[in-house]
């Protein structure tokens, strides 16, 4: 799977205002409401639901990067966005460390291979540092979505 | 012994035998973010090199980011290896997580 299967590029954005976990959680998901990839009616509770998930265990997995996600049945396939924040957010990582770089993930709750998939493809492509420096340093959602085209024309996924 | 993570071509005194097992990805969601971040945080607490492998790739046990690259899906086999002087024990509490579906209640999707 390749990012541009998941990702809305409509809803990326370059710098977050946010500055809480869930502040940029629902920043995110507004981001979704906004580019028409969710309903304004479904916002809160993706929002509860992908909370309550971080509950579990957060999902910043280290080296600057959170992948909060959740199931929701208001989607019929799967949507994502990505977002950095200049400063970092505390995200109560795994390693500690603040969050620059969010992909938020919102699947269809039958269809747990596509998460899986665009799962595989984040982590393989954010084993490359630069790629990780590069998307951290962007200065605006078209550098973004330049970079996340770039990973998809040579990160083969399989 | 400094560095132990640089690949060393000293074939070590204590002939660190890699020991293996094979494991199935039982719980219905699959290999995802937080069974990845519980088996990291098992394979961390031993000292022996973990890696699980599968058809066309390794992936070092103790990364998350490495460990989500498989993409295991439910009913995937995996071999798990384990190189290093608990390689016994490391293998078999892994193989244990596995059995134990992660702690995973297989939840119907909210609907």
């Amino acid at each position: 799977m390749k990012f541009s299967d998941f990702v809305a590029s409509e809803a990326i954005r370059s710098q977050v205002h946010a500055t809480t976990k869930e502040g940029v959680i629902r920043e995110m998901a507004q981001s979704l409401v906004d580019s028409g990839k969710i309903a304004e009616a479904d916002l809160e509770s993706i929002v509860k639901a992908i909370l309550k998930r971080e509950e579990l265990g957060s999902t910043g997995i280290g080296r600057g990067v959170a992948v909060p996600h959740t199931k929701h049945p208001s989607v019929g396939k799967l949507v994502g966005t990505v977002a950095v924040s200049q400063d970092g957010i505390n995200f109560e990582s795994l390693d500690g460390e603040p969050v620059q770089l969010f992909f938020l993930l919102v699947s269809p709750p039958d269809r747990p291979g596509d998460h899986l998939r665009a799962l595989e493809n984040i982590s393989r492509q954010l084993r490359d540092e630069g790629f990780c420096q590069q998307l951290k340093a962007a200065k605006n959602p078209i550098d973004i979505q330049n970079l996340l085209v770039e990973a998809d024309s040579h990160g083969v996924a399989t | 012994m400094m560095a132990d993570s640089s690949p060393s071509v000293h074939s070590g005194d204590h002939s660190a035998a890699t020991m293996s097992r094979e494991v199935v990805v039982i719980n219905a969601a699959g290999l995802h973010a937080r069974p990845a971040d519980l088996l990291a945080r098992e394979a961390r607490r031993w000292q022996s090199r973990i890696e699980l492998v599968n058809d066309s790739q390794r992936a070092d046990g103790k990364s998350i980011l490495d460990l989500l690259t498989l993409a295991a899906e439910a009913g995937t086999r995996l071999v798990v290896e384990a190189t290093g002087p608990d390689a016994r024990e490391a293998l078999e509490a892994i193989g244990s997580l596995f059995e134990r579906r992660f702690n995973e209640h297989e939840d119907n999707p909210r609907s």
